[in-house]
């Protein structure tokens, strides 16, 4: 049987890869993408404790995820299009109007 | 068997996210997340989660990637990078903190980790993980059913094409 600090080790990788994506990527588009990662590293996570606890709460939640992601790509994506369309960019630096 | 089937999933989820972090063009940043996605999948069977897997397949996978490529296909040639960026110094740091980060995380995960035991029979299936978002869960199930609502309503605002007059305020 595969011990579950396998799953959270994968499930911190994860993380970790799609944080680094958001710090060092300009492209919206894959920024967002890495969001997503994180999002599906934190449900294994979820997984992985629903397993470990055998309470299904966990996988309950991950689903709660699902939906609520479903509505942020949605939403998104929709920024990201407008902002293109009225900047001709996905390059975040060019998209500094808030910049302090 | 089970770590066999985990160690490919897992080596094919890691290999996918550098994907998507490294890649050139959008598009094969989005079939890397295919890639991961589907190999998470694998892993919630591992873990004894059919039900989420094939929502994992059928939202992420059939909905979701499909959307980022659409949006990618309708961009395209114009949604790369700028050459030069403005914060030079940004992925040097970026690398030196996510290895940090990455240490405290899996020192965390160490720790909250514990045996398995064999999950009893019928352990997240469909009909387990409906009964406890029916009874346990319902208000937040409708409330999962307005944010959609309300993600389609923004998504119609956002992508409607502003009405002839109204350009000059952009």
């Amino acid at each position: 049987m595969v011990p579950s600090w396998a799953f959270l080790a994968l499930s911190a990788v994860l993380f970790t890869v799609g944080a680094l994506g958001v710090l060092v990527r300009r492209n919206a588009l894959i920024i967002f993408m890495s969001i997503e990662l994180m999002l599906n590293s934190v449900n294994l996570a979820f997984v992985a404790f629903a397993r470990q606890h055998l309470s299904i709460d966990g996988q309950v939640a991950v689903f709660f995820v699902l939906v609520v992601t479903a509505a942020e790509v949605v939403v998104g994506l929709a920024l990201i299009v407008d902002i293109f369309r009225a900047r001709e960019t996905v390059d975040i630096d060019d998209v500094d109007l808030l910049r302090g | 068997m089970e770590w066999v089937v985990f160690l490919a999933a897992a080596v094919l989820a890691v290999g996918g996210s550098i994907g998507v972090v490294a890649a050139r063009q959008p598009v094969h940043s989005a079939v890397s997340l295919l890639v991961v996605l589907v190999a998470l999948a694998v892993t919630y069977l591992v873990l004894a989660a059919q039900f989420i897997a094939a929502l994992q397949v059928i939202i992420y996978a059939g909905a979701i990637v499909v959307l980022f490529l659409f949006v990618i296909m309708l961009l395209h040639a114009r949604s790369g990078e700028g050459l030069i960026t403005k914060l030079p110094r940004q992925s040097a740091a970026a690398a030196i903190f996510a290895a940090l980060y990455l240490a405290v995380l899996l020192l965390a995960a160490f720790g909250a980790a514990a045996p398995l035991r064999t999950p009893p029979e019928g352990f997240g299936t469909a009909q387990q993980v409906g009964e406890l978002l029916f009874v346990t869960y319902l208000l937040p199930f409708q409330m999962a059913g307005v944010i959609l609502l309300i993600g389609i309503v923004a998504a119609v605002v956002l992508g409607r094409r502003s009405p002839p007059g109204a350009d000059e305020e952009r």
